[in-house]
């Protein structure tokens, strides 16, 4: 009879554990879905804007969903400048900085993370000590050295100086650092040249981190404003972030059009986001960098 | 491919070039893989640190030859007004992004722990803001919180409180500043301490709850110690993040109303590129690397102290 008993209020002890826990579980789903409204909401906003009447975004009862949807501002905010420009100027950064940062980052950290050299580690503290530079103590003494290579007012005076990037080295080499060192010697004794075994070796074994270097610069080139503003002086060089920055300043009260053009310049790194998420959440986790 | 060019462009003494090619190979294959590092790093970031010092003893408006000034710019800077104001924004800026940033993002973290529905739609969208850049979170910034149609005063019109001036007010501006940059931190920091709560072994926390711990205890004995490094991490990069702010500042109130936002990179971006006083604005940097570096140093002291 006693054992009935005591199983008996367990049973009933765990329910109410049970109880408990699906309460807190539901607690905590309220406030983070609550904090979700939250972040979403800015975002929502934009995308409401932007295809609402501008007379309805600014009435004095303004309803949070649009009563009328338009293509308007999309149309005339695009119409006012030259996009298309900036798109193909922002395009082309994109793809060559990429290229030659992600190239250069590779060829980096192995070397660091696998040859035994004299001044390596100075080399390597150099550089990675850069991270840790303002990019404003160099903004101005940078320009000067970019405007005598000539390279002033060009895409390439944006390019060529973001390839000094020390946070994908260093990624590269925490990355590459475990890899055998026996897989790169039996190579070496069949006769492979040393940049064979970068390419047929290390490269296909690095595919993780390539993405996330590639996701990375691509994110980082595409919404990158300082640098940008300094070196690209003429509109027709603009890119996409500068000509919002121009667009906002210049026609300040046409918020539709500036909504549709913010939103339309978010759609592309949303997109990259959405598809790679899970190397975005890798780049910041594994080096908490940017 | 360096092999092959060295063997092909000497083929009639190439043997030579080959010999010494094979014997010093294993010593030069690094320096060479290196040298595209090399060569960007020392025009973009060696050569222009130490112009960059050498600058700050100068005076130059870009026109005429720089004028050795000694410490001149660095005398002017002490007695400068704007300086003051602009270094003391910076750390009233620091002080509301860090701690607010940190502390919902690590709520949001420890919410998105539990396996709850939807988490890792949740997780998504608090990150989200995270990849939006700083041009179109100033632009969409002070969109809402536009004085007369800004979305933010109309909703405070609708329940019946007075508007708010948010970005055209002085005593408000930073406030807004602050509240826009912390959206765009707390995905950030709820990233990295995910990362650190997920190392964190599940015995120790049944353990404790076996043992009848609360919630709240089992948080601050065993979870938040064990965040630590997640924690130290956070504190580092945030500072540098706050003090370095630039983008989302210049496009969202441009220093403005009055000095009320000039924070120190908006200041030495003026100083340059408005004012052309580069000596000046070198000057300016380089005391911000040095508050920066000292930050992070005290970090690390306290970091080593705590684990002893």
């Amino acid at each position: 009879m006693a054992t009935t008993a005591v199983a008996a209020r367990t049973a009933e002890y765990r329910q109410q554990a049970a109880r408990r826990q699906r309460v807190s579980k539901a607690l905590v789903w309220m406030a983070l879905a609550l904090g979700a409204l939250v972040m979403i909401f800015p975002i929502y906003w934009m995308a409401a804007t932007a295809v609402m009447p501008p007379r309805d975004s600014i009435a004095r009862d303004v309803s949070l969903i649009p009563r009328t949807l338009t293509l308007d501002n999309i149309e005339g905010g695009w119409n006012r400048l030259p996009w298309e420009r900036w798109y193909v100027n922002t395009v082309f950064i994109a793809t060559m900085r990429v290229l030659i940062t992600v190239t250069i980052n590779l060829l980096g950290g192995y070397t660091f993370a696998k040859f035994e050299f004299r001044g390596r580690n100075v080399l390597f503290f150099m550089m990675v000590a850069t991270l840790m530079i303002p990019i404003q103590v160099i903004l101005v003494p940078r320009f000067i050295v970019v405007s005598g290579l000539g390279l002033a007012n060009s895409p390439w005076g944006v390019i060529l100086p973001a390839s000094a990037e020390a946070f994908g080295i260093f990624f590269v080499r925490q990355f590459m650092i475990t890899f055998p060192d026996e897989l790169l010697e039996a190579a070496r004794l069949d006769g492979a040249s040393e940049l064979t075994i970068f390419r047929r070796i290390v490269l296909p074994l690095s595919k993780p981190a390539i993405a996330v270097l590639v996701i990375m610069s691509f994110s980082w080139s595409w919404n990158g404003f300082i640098w940008p503003l300094v070196v690209l002086s003429s509109q027709e060089n603009y890119t996409v972030q500068l000509g919002l920055n121009f667009m906002k300043g210049f026609y300040y009260t046409e918020w539709n059009q500036i909504m549709a053009m913010a939103l339309i310049s978010l759609l592309p790194i949303l997109i990259v986001f959405m598809l790679f998420q899970r190397y975005f959440i890798q780049g910041i986790a594994r080096t908490g960098l940017k | 491919m360096a092999d092959r060019v060295l063997r092909g462009v000497d083929r009639g003494r190439g043997w030579r070039l080959r010999d010494w090619w094979d014997l010093n190979q294993r010593k030069l294959i690094p320096y060479l893989f290196l040298t595209p590092n090399l060569i960007v790093f020392t025009i973009f970031v060696f050569v222009p640190i130490v112009y960059s010092l050498w600058m700050s003893f100068h005076e130059w408006r870009g026109i005429d030859l720089p004028k050795f000034i000694g410490l001149e710019n660095f005398v002017e800077i002490a007695s400068d007004e704007v300086f003051w104001i602009a270094l003391k924004n910076t750390l009233m800026y620091a002080a509301g992004v860090i701690p607010f940033s940190m502390g919902l993002g690590l709520l949001a973290a420890l919410g998105l722990n539990v396996a709850v529905p939807g988490r890792t739609f949740l997780r998504t969208i608090y990150f989200i803001p995270v990849v939006v850049s700083a041009v179109v979170v100033g632009t969409l910034a002070a969109w809402i919180f536009n004085d007369n149609y800004g979305i933010v005063n109309a909703t405070l019109r609708q329940v019946g409180l007075g508007r708010v001036n948010w970005l055209s007010s002085p005593q408000t501006a930073m406030l807004t500043l602050i509240m826009s940059t912390i959206w765009i931190r707390l995905g950030f920091c709820m990233v990295v301490y995910l990362a650190g709560l997920q190392g964190i072994p599940k015995d120790y926390l049944d353990a404790a709850h076996v043992d009848g711990a609360t919630a709240w205890q089992r948080f601050r004995m065993i979870i938040f110690p064990l965040l630590r490094p997640s924690t130290f991490l956070l504190l580092i990069l945030n500072v540098i993040y706050s003090f370095e702010a630039f983008d989302l500042v210049y496009v969202m109130t441009g220093g403005g109303p009055g000095y009320s936002t000039t924070v120190l990179p908006v200041y030495i971006y003026e100083s340059a590129f408005e004012l052309g006083r580069y000596g000046y604005a070198n000057a300016l940097g380089l005391i911000l690397m040095v508050i920066i570096l000292a930050f992070t140093l005290l970090q690390w002291r306290l970091n080593q102290q705590g684990e002893v």
